[in-house]
């Protein structure tokens, strides 16, 4: 696993600090560093080349090498850089004034058109279009079958046509939305290699026929080195208008993000993360940029919290949060809302540094369970107020869990730090500091739930790290 | 060539652009100087086999061109070629062998399990097995009629369950139907899933551990893996492997230009065995891997030397 960068870079920098200036050297030396995290993050060759040659010239500025924090500056301008490059694009899909308007999905075999085309659908039935999805995949099995279940699934009308010439079908399948008062069409076609002839010129024949208003390519965040030739050809075939990022709630880096935005111009519209239809969001260059680099996803991780936590939790409890009165019971919600997000180890390695734990064997997730068994074995006034538990009742509630005094003991530590962590989060209580990186949800902004089942130096990372990227 | 013959068709155009690169090395003559060792490295780096694998690789190289006097590109190749090949696992068992066997197709989304299993069931068949499907992607939607539609084209029985029902059953059934019928090669489709979804990786956990407590004949699991993936490949190779202990590896999709050079990291690292490639739509586009033919026709060819 690869450390994390801004660690390997300070590592590099601290040396130097008695010389008073850096040299081209040092830059060069970082510059290599830079280049593996972004190698190892699957960015293509040639275009990493061509961006460590231009951001090196920055860094070679004197302002850096005369700074008393040449590390964090030199990543300041690498994420500065890369974000630029990932564009400041609004992920907002522009419909024409066409009716019905169209959006054509292109892209390899198992990238996930005929998922992204269901989200898509999903997404403009909440902005209260309404779609129309038309199967355009003749050739593997059952792909229409595939698109007509999701259709069902959140109530969007399917076309799917007869026979097998997919050109026909898009065309009938625009007549049918006009037919049923459809005012979006989403064409979801077979998946293609980038070098089968044949397939490409029916991607431009269907393209010809409809005349979409937006093509979107879906591509795999997992995708190599190769992303630069696949999205080249697709680019200069159909030539789309932007892409679908899928795949993005695994752990790839996804620097295919960078390759393609550099190779074709095209910007990333949205990033597909997970299973379920509402799972298509918007496109953040900056949180993907810090993605590639291998530093974590903080903020990405805090909105799906706060997603959950918004389904899950009560007004009331919430409240509680934002005072940081916590008692057991939001503690155990915390679990609860813990593995909804993946567990702890998901948790940990969208942290900066968390890898490393992660591979070092620091994360113990069944340690949530023995937590959830001691609080079940509390009383109900207990979980309340938890400074009830005295001596005897933690006896009690160790012998009802089948666990040592100990580890009673522990968990109420654990919930005490967490209690206090919270006051220093909450603005309520403390308005000073790390304001805007942490949570862009605005006036919802709450607890980072799950925080206080890991331990105080992650936590002393990520404050420190937010520090100084926000100089 | 016969080997050979087989793999370069679908890998033809990869090998083509690799070669494209090589030669504009080699036609800089035989030199072994900075800029040789720096296109050999890119040329690792662009066939997807890792930054840090690929300057080892270069620097293991360069020692030994040293050391062992190599004259020119072409001795440094051939080393090349040989060590990339070795790099691979060779040992573990005969999945695709006589013997009777259950084997499971697992991996990440879309990597072209079902497919695999379609392309295997109809070769097993031609070959004169007696195959049985079970179909435990009870997730996706069509996922049961794709493989059903697969399971008419190779002729051979399948076992499913409605969507949605758990897909440990399925297997059940079909490991019991295969007693009845005396199947001797039971190929199981299980659902997409990216190894970071802890529930999903114990789901499939259940899964094989269903079947290996059930099942009479040896119980194989396969990762399939889609050679257009990238560093990711290696973290999802290790969780597959983690909780389901991988006998083998499928890669598919290396009919694109993408080189799968993933594959040979995951391999080595793993000790797994490269088991087939899949090199097209075709339904006999699976072929079998040989190490020194995977490695020549990723990184050139040396036939192609006049």
């Amino acid at each position: 696993m690869l450390e994390n960068l801004s660690e390997r870079l300070q590592g590099i920098f601290s040396g130097l600090r008695g010389k008073g200036r850096l040299t081209e050297d040092d830059i060069n030396q970082a510059m290599r560093e830079i280049r593996m995290a972004l190698l190892e993050a699957d960015v293509n060759f040639k275009v990493v080349k061509t961006f460590i040659a231009n951001t090196k010239e920055r860094c070679l500025d004197a302002e850096v090498l005369e700074s008393l924090t040449p590390a964090q500056n030199v990543i300041k301008i690498v994420l500065d850089e890369l974000t630029e490059l990932l564009g400041r694009t609004d992920s907002k899909l522009v419909l024409g004034s066409r009716i019905p308007n169209v959006i054509m999905l292109v892209g390899l075999q198992g990238s996930g058109k005929t998922t992204a085309a269901a989200k898509l659908a999903y997404r403009l039935l909440q902005e209260n279009h309404q779609p129309l999805l038309v199967a355009c995949d003749v050739y593997r099995p059952a792909a229409a079958d595939q698109l007509e279940t999701l259709g069902d699934e959140i109530g969007v009308r399917v076309y799917r046509g007869e026979g097998t010439d997919p050109v026909k079908i898009a065309t009938e399948g625009i007549r049918d939305a006009i037919d049923s008062l459809r005012d979006v069409v989403i064409i979801d076609t077979a998946g293609r290699l980038h070098v089968d002839e044949e397939m490409m010129a029916e991607a431009e024949n269907i393209k010809r026929a409809v005349k979409p208003d937006q093509i979107l390519m879906v591509v795999d965040a997992m995708t190599g080195q190769d992303v630069v030739n696949v999205a080249a050809a697709f680019a200069e075939r159909v030539d789309f208008d932007g892409v679908i990022m899928s795949k993005m709630d695994g752990d790839a880096r996804g620097g295919g993000a960078l390759s393609i935005k550099q190779v074709t111009g095209k910007p990333i519209k949205f990033i597909s993360s997970g299973e379920k239809p509402d799972s298509l969001e918007e496109f953040h260059p900056d949180r993907m940029a810090k993605r590639i680099l291998g530093m974590g996803d903080v903020v990405s991780l805090i909105e799906s919290a706060a997603k959950i936590e918004a389904e899950e939790m009560e007004a009331e409890a919430a409240e509680r949060m934002m005072r940081a009165q916590l008692n057991l019971n939001d503690f155990l919600d915390m679990n609860k809302q813990i593995r909804k997000m993946g567990g702890v180890s998901k948790l940990v390695a969208a942290l900066p540094g968390g890898d490393k734990a992660m591979s070092q064997g620091q994360v113990d997730e069944s340690a949530l369970d023995r937590m959830e068994v001691i609080i079940h074995s509390m009383t109900l006034q207990e979980r309340e107020k938890p400074d009830l538990l005295n001596g005897s009742r933690r006896a009690r509630i160790a012998a009802g869990a089948g666990v040592q005094v100990s580890d009673v003991n522990q968990v109420i530590k654990k919930f005490n730090e967490t209690k206090k962590m919270m006051k220093q989060f909450m603005p309520a209580d403390d308005g000073r500091g790390r304001k805007g990186k942490k949570g862009k949800k605005g006036r919802r902004r709450r607890s980072i739930p799950g925080m206080g089942s890991m331990s105080m130096a992650d936590m002393k990372k990520m404050q420190d790290l937010f520090k100084d990227l926000d100089k | 060539m016969g080997f050979f013959d087989r793999i370069s068709e679908g890998l033809s155009r990869s090998r083509e652009k690799f070669k494209e690169q090589m030669n504009v090395l080699l036609d800089r003559g035989p030199d072994l100087d900075d800029e040789f060792w720096d296109g050999l490295e890119e040329s690792l780096i662009l066939s997807d086999v890792g930054a840090s694998a690929a300057s080892t690789i270069v620097e293991n190289l360069r020692d030994q061109a040293t050391r062992k006097a190599l004259p020119d590109a072409y001795a440094v190749l051939d080393l090349l070629y040989d060590q990339i090949a070795r790099t691979f696992s060779e040992g573990g068992e005969n999945v695709f062998g006589d013997g009777a066997a259950i084997v499971l197709f697992v991996g990440i989304n879309g990597t072209g399990k079902t497919t695999t299993v379609g392309k295997i069931a109809k070769e097993a068949t031609d070959a004169g097995r007696r195959v049985l499907l079970g179909s435990a992607d009870t997730f996706r939607a069509a996922a049961i009629e794709q493989l059903e539609v697969w399971a008419k084209r190779a002729n051979v029985e399948i076992c499913t369950r409605e969507r949605g029902s758990d897909p440990a059953s399925v297997c059940y059934d079909t490991i019991e139907r295969a007693e009845q019928t005396g199947a001797d090669l039971v190929l199981i489709d299980t659902a997409g899933r990216l190894h970071t979804s802890a529930d999903l990786m114990r789901e499939l956990e259940k899964v094989v551990n269903v079947v290996r407590k059930r099942a009479n004949m040896p119980v194989y699991t396969v990762l399939v893996t889609d050679a257009t993936t990238g560093q990711n490949g290696l973290s999802q190779a290790r969780e597959f492997d983690r909780a389901l202990d991988l006998d083998g590896v499928i890669v598919t999709k290396l009919d694109g230009t993408a080189k799968g050079g993933i594959a040979l990291a995951v391999s080595h690292e793993l000790d797994l065995p490269v088991l087939k490639i899949g090199v097209g739509e075709g339904l006999d586009d699976l072929k079998d891997f040989d190490p020194l033919d995977f490695a020549r026709a990723l990184v050139g060819d040396l036939d192609e030397r006049d």
